[in-house]
C-alpha cells in the first residue's frame, strides 16, 4: 500500500509523477462514492478545514466546500467582506486567529502569487491546500482537468493537449502544463504573444501564435477565460479580433481530431473564447470537470489529511 | 594620542600595495607605514597578525530613513550597522520624509550626524520633491554639503529635465547619481522577467527596462560633458552600454549592489520577500556579466543600496512588499565568502571597489592608507565565521535573505579619523 507523505498541497511543480498518479488513484474510489444514493462518508468527522478565499470564487469555493461536507468535516468559510482585513489585520493574523480555532486544514485562494508557502511556513499545525495563487498555481483544478482526461482518454502519456488563451496570468495553465508534462503528455499552449509569460517553452511545452496550428490533431481543446480588462491593458487589440482568432467555434473544431474533448476551468465567456455551440456540444466535457472536481478535492483532503474509513 | 597597529596585512588599493606592516596613526593622521616599526610608545596598540588592514569602507548608496521612517532606520542606527559592517562613511539618499531637496533637510541629517560613529554624507535631489518637475535648488544644496544629486528611485523620465540638470551640474561638479528605470516598462513588475518569473506566475521587470534608460542617460551625459553615476547596473546589457560610453569619452562610472553580485533571480523561488529588491536580481547570465564588468573596471564601484524595511511590511504577500534589503553589516563578508574565497574577485579588487573608487568619484576624503592621510581604516579578521541572525544585526530592519547564512570574516575594529568607533563588535 502507497504512502502519503506531504503535509500540504501546494503545487504541482512540486510533485512527482507517481505522487500525482496516486491522486489520481484515489480519485477514482471517491468519484464512485458521489454516484451513491448518500454520497457522504465519515472519513474526516470531527475534522475542521477554514476555506479562505481572499479573492471571489463561487465554483472552487463551492468545491471545497461540497467536498468537505462529503467527508463529514466540520466547515468554517472566510471571505474578505465580512472580515477583520478590511479593518488593516495582517493576513498572518487573520490566519493564525483562524488556527487558533484549531483547524486541521487551511484551503486558501489568494490574488497573490505565493501565499500559500508564506502561511505554510508560518503556521505550525494545519495543512494548507492551495485554492489558486495568483498566477502561480492552481493545483486541484490542473488534478481534476488531467483526472477528467483520463477518464475519456484512458492514459496522458502522449495525449496531445492545447492550452489556448491567456497563459500569461492563468494559475490553470501552469499547474496543467506541470501535471501532464510530468504524466508524459505533449502540451501546447496557443495564444498571441502579448498573452504568453516569457521562456514559457522552458516549462517543456510548445509554443504557437497560430490557433489552427497549434490545435492541428489534438486530443484535449483546453479554453482559458479571457479577462475583458486585457483589452483595456492592450494585450489585445479588442475582444472582437480576440474572438476572430482564438474563439473556439464549430468551424475551427475541424482542425483538431475527431473526438477532440473540450474543456474549460469555468466562468465560460459565450461567445468570445469559446462558443455555445462548442460549450454545450458532445464535445464538451465541461461538465464533468465540475464533477470531477469535488472527487479529486476529496482525494486530495483524505491523503493529506489521513483519513480513514472511506471505503 | 598615538594607535600602533602591528603586523597586519595592508590592502591599500591607493597605491596598490599588499603585505604585512606596521601602521603608525599620531592625532588622527598616519604618520607611518613600514614592514617593521620599532615604536613602542603608543596609547593603544593593536595586534592585527593574519587580520586584513584596510581602507574604512565608503557606500555610495545607503538608504538611512530619516527624516520621515526612523521606525526603518536612523541616521543613529544606520551609521552603527555601518562600522559593524567595516564602513567609515555613508552617502545617504534622498528619498526621506521631506526629501533632501532644501538645504534644512542637509543641515538636519548633518546635526544628527554628529553623534553617530562615522562619517555621513548627504545626497541632494536632482528635482524639488523628487518629483520630475522642477530642478531643485541644486547651488544652495551643494553649499549645504551635499556630494551628488539623484532622486533615486523616481528617475527623471522628462529627458529635457535631465538634460538641464546634467548642463547645470557642471557648474557644481558633482554627479548625479541615476536610477535607471523605464517605470512604463517595469509597471506592476515585482521580479526579474525570465523562466522563474514564469514558474512563480509573478509579473516582471524585463532587464530593458534598466539598460534602455541606461542608454538614454548616457547619450545626455555624452550631450552634455556631465559626470554621471549609474546606480545598482543589475544586467549585462547596462554593462556592455556602459562599456562604449567609457570607451568614448562619457564621463561616466558606475555600481553594483552586493546582491546582484551575489544571488540571481533563482532566489525568489521560496517566494522570501527579502528578495524583492529593485532594481529586480536578475539572471546567471546578468550575474556573470557584472562580474566581468567589475574586474574590468566598467563598473567601478560596490554599493550596498541598504534599505531597511520593517518586518511588518516585508512580511506580507509579494506583490504587496516594498523593494529593498538591507546591506552594511553583511556585504563584506559576504562577498568575502562567496566571491573573494572562491576566487571569483581578489580581495584588492574588492576593497577597491568598497573604498578608494567611491571616494574618488564623489570626491570624498578617505580610501587611501598613506603616511599623512586620515586615518579611516578598518581590520577584518578574515578567520572567524559568524551567523547572520536577528540579534546580530546593529540595523533597526532585518530584511535580508541572508538570515540564517553563516558568513566568514568580521570587522574587529574600525577607525575613523583616528578614532576607534568600532572594537570587537562593541561601538563606541
Amino acid at each position: 500500500m502507497k504512502k502519503w507523505k506531504r503535509k500540504h498541497l501546494i503545487s504541482l511543480r512540486e510533485l512527482n509523477p507517481e505522487e500525482i498518479e496516486f491522486i489520481l488513484e484515489t480519485t477514482h474510489s471517491f468519484r464512485e462514492i458521489l454516484e451513491r444514493p448518500i454520497p457522504k462518508v465519515p472519513t474526516l468527522r470531527g475534522r475542521t478545514v477554514a476555506n479562505l478565499f481572499f479573492e471571489p470564487s463561487t465554483r472552487t469555493r463551492m468545491s471545497f466546500e461540497l467536498a468537505e461536507k462529503r467527508l463529514s468535516a466540520d466547515t468554517v468559510n472566510f471571505s474578505p467582506g465580512s472580515s477583520s482585513v478590511l479593518k488593516g489585520e495582517t493576513l498572518l493574523d487573520t490566519v493564525k486567529n483562524i488556527e487558533a480555532m484549531k483547524t486541521d486544514a487551511v484551503v486558501v485562494r489568494h490574488s497573490s502569487p505565493g501565499i500559500p508557502y508564506f502561511l505554510a511556513s508560518r503556521l505550525l499545525h494545519s495543512t494548507i491546500i492551495n485554492a489558486g495563487d495568483g498566477a502561480h498555481e492552481h493545483p486541484t483544478q490542473g488534478l481534476l482537468d488531467i483526472f477528467t482526461m483520463l477518464e475519456r482518454k484512458k492514459k496522458i502519456k502522449g495525449l496531445k493537449v492545447a492550452i489556448v488563451g491567456d497563459i500569461r496570468f492563468s494559475r490553470v495553465a501552469r499547474s496543467n502544463i506541470w501535471g501532464l508534462t510530468k504524466l508524459g503528455g505533449e502540451v501546447r499552449v496557443v495564444a498571441p504573444p502579448t498573452l504568453l509569460p516569457p521562456n514559457i517553452e522552458k516549462l517543456g511545452v510548445k509554443v504557437f501564435h497560430s490557433l489552427s496550428e497549434g490545435i492541428k490533431d489534438v486530443d484535449v481543446l483546453m479554453v482559458l477565460r479571457l479577462q475583458r480588462e486585457r483589452q483595456k491593458e492592450s494585450f489585445i487589440p479588442s475582444v472582437r479580433e480576440y474572438r476572430k482568432l482564438y474563439g473556439i467555434t464549430l468551424d475551427k473544431l475541424k482542425w483538431a481530431k475527431d473526438d477532440v474533448l473540450i474543456m474549460h476551468p469555468g466562468p465560460i465567456n459565450r461567445g468570445v473564447e469559446l462558443d455555445p455551440e462548442v460549450a454545450d456540444s458532445p464535445y464538451s466535457v465541461i461538465l464533468s470537470q465540475v464533477t470531477n472536481g469535488v472527487a479529486v478535492r476529496m482525494a486530495v483532503f483524505y491523503l493529506l489529511l489521513g483519513g480513514e474509513g472511506w471505503e | 594620542m598615538r594607535i600602533l597597529i602591528r603586523k597586519g596585512y595592508l590592502i591599500d588599493p591607493g597605491n596598490g600595495t599588499e603585505g604585512e606592516r606596521d601602521i603608525l596613526i599620531e592625532d588622527g593622521v598616519i604618520t607611518k607605514i613600514e614592514p617593521s616599526l620599532k615604536e613602542h610608545k603608543a596609547d593603544t596598540t593593536i595586534e592585527a597578525k593574519g587580520k586584513w588592514v584596510i581602507p574604512g569602507l565608503i557606500d555610495l548608496h545607503t538608504h538611512l530613513r530619516e527624516p520621515g521612517r526612523e521606525d526603518e532606520e536612523t541616521i543613529y542606527t544606520g551609521a552603527r550597522a555601518g562600522v559593524k559592517g567595516g564602513y567609515a562613511a555613508l552617502c545617504c539618499m534622498p528619498n526621506t520624509e521631506p526629501p533632501i531637496d532644501d538645504p534644512s533637510v542637509v543641515e538636519l541629517i548633518q546635526q544628527k550626524a554628529r553623534s553617530a560613529p562615522l562619517k555621513v554624507y548627504a545626497i541632494g535631489c536632482i528635482s524639488r520633491k523628487r518629483a520630475g518637475k522642477a530642478l531643485s535648488e541644486m547651488g544652495l544644496l551643494k553649499e549645504a554639503g551635499v556630494v551628488g544629486f539623484s532622486d533615486d528611485g523616481e528617475p527623471v523620465m522628462d529627458s529635457l529635465l535631465l538634460r538641464r540638470a546634467m548642463e547645470y551640474s557642471l557648474l557644481l561638479d558633482l554627479p548625479l547619481i541615476l536610477h535607471c528605470e523605464d517605470k512604463r516598462l517595469s509597471l506592476n513588475g515585482v521580479m526579474h522577467e525570465g523562466y522563474y518569473s514564469t514558474l512563480l506566475g509573478l509579473p516582471g521587470i524585463p532587464s530593458e527596462a534598466e539598460a534602455g534608460m541606461v542608454k538614454r542617460d548616457l547619450e545626455l551625459a555624452r550631450l552634455t560633458g556631465a559626470k554621471i553615476h549609474i546606480a545598482h547596473v543589475s544586467c549585462q546589457r547596462s554593462v556592455e552600454y556602459i562599456r562604449e560610453a567609457k570607451e568614448s569619452g562619457v564621463k561616466v562610472t558606475a555600481e553594483v549592489t552586493p546582491h546582484h553580485l551575489l544571488l540571481t533571480d533563482k532566489a525568489v523561488l521560496n517566494f522570501d520577500t527579502n528578495t524583492k529588491v529593485n532594481p529586480p536580481l536578475r539572471s546567471e547570465e546578468d550575474r556573470q556579466a557584472l562580474l566581468k564588468g567589475l574586474k574590468e573596471g566598467v563598473i567601478d564601484a560596490i554599493s550596498t543600496d541598504h534599505a531597511p524595511h520593517l518586518s511588518t511590511e516585508k512580511e506580507y504577500d509579494f506583490l504587496e512588499a516594498p523593494f529593498g534589503m538591507i546591506g552594511l553589516e553583511i556585504s563584506f563578508s559576504a562577498l568575502f565568502t562567496q566571491l573573494v574565497e572562491t576566487g571569483n574577485i581578489s580581495a584588492l579588487e574588492m576593497v577597491k571597489a568598497m573604498s578608494f573608487t567611491p571616494a574618488k568619484i564623489f570626491h570624498l576624503p578617505g580610501g587611501e592608507l598613506s603616511p599623512g592621510k586620515l586615518a579611516s581604516l578598518s581590520i577584518f579578521n578574515p578567520k572567524v565565521e559568524w551567523l547572520v541572525s536577528k540579534d546580530e544585526l546593529e540595523s533597526l530592519s532585518y530584511n535580508t535573505p541572508f538570515l540564517g547564512n553563516r558568513l566568514k570574516g568580521k570587522f574587529e575594529w574600525v577607525i575613523v579619523e583616528g578614532k576607534i568607533v568600532q572594537e570587537k563588535g562593541r561601538i563606541k
